[in-house]
């Protein structure tokens, strides 16, 4: 197949981010480097209903969510993959920074239903508005905005975010941090 | 029992676009503010330049030399 070089610079570009995603959706870097290969492929096979002009990083997050739902309710149905899976999984990345908060994100995020998941990571760290997280998930813009209200309110739980003038001592810690950072 | 004052006073002021519905997440801006840049750090960390098996696989397919299965 011949793959128009501007198409494949757009692929090329978006593949970060879009790995990104893979990552932060199933927390296995292995098993999002190969759901980013499928989309790829698939985004090839189908590159004739990619309108040119419109957001090629949309259409191929769109293509890898939808694989990922696939296999995840194909996964659900063979085995029951539990919280403490999905986190001691995550535990033996190598490369990965392993901060504290870093690592507390991770398995947060595993704890939120895959609907809440893909919206707040979409919506609060991918930088899709509303309106193009409801198209990549094929669901109304209600409904999203619905999902990252309740994913941001359980995540905020889980992490036990408190508030401002509850976290003081973080600021001075990251002062003592960065003093010691730089003598 | 809750009056529509009540509910208006424990929404957050002014920060989200929620026009209508049901009432917003009752996170206070500074939480929402502090969860954002925590979970922007975090996807932040997983961003990495393109692994050379993407960049050699659309090179591959560009030349034609992929057997694909039929079907």
């Amino acid at each position: 197949m011949k793959v128009d070089a501007g198409v494949r610079e757009a692929m090329l570009a978006a593949v970060p981010g879009l790995r990104a995603f893979a990552i932060a959706l199933c927390g296995k870097i292995d098993h999002a480097d190969d759901l980013v290969q499928e989309t790829l492929l698939r985004a090839l096979t189908h590159i004739d209903s990619f309108e040119p002009g419109t957001n090629m990083s949309a259409w191929l997050f769109t293509i890898l969510r939808n694989l990922f739902r696939s296999e995840y309710r194909k996964r659900r149905r063979e085995v029951e993959d539990g919280d403490g899976r999905f986190s001691a999984s995550l535990k033996s990345q190598p490369g990965q920074p392993s901060h504290m908060e870093f690592q507390e994100m991770r398995s947060a995020l595993a704890k939120l239903p895959p609907d809440q998941r893909e919206a707040l990571i979409l919506v609060g760290a991918s930088g899709f508005s509303y309106e193009e997280a409801a198209q990549i998930c094929g669901t109304a813009v209600g409904t999203i905005k619905s999902r990252v209200n309740r994913a941001r309110t359980r995540l905020a739980e889980i992490l036990a975010i408190k508030d401002l003038n509850e976290i003081g001592p973080d600021s001075t810690m990251q002062a003592v941090l960065s003093r010691s950072d730089a003598g | 029992m809750r009056d529509r004052k009540q509910i208006a006073a424990e929404a957050p002021t002014g920060s989200t676009t929620l026009k209508r519905g049901k009432p917003p997440a009752s996170l206070s801006p500074e939480i929402q503010a502090k969860l954002g840049q925590q979970l922007r750090a975090y996807y932040a960390g997983l961003i990495e330049p393109t692994p050379d098996r993407f960049v050699e696989l659309l090179r591959k397919l560009d030349k034609g030399g992929n057997e694909e299965p039929s079907g």
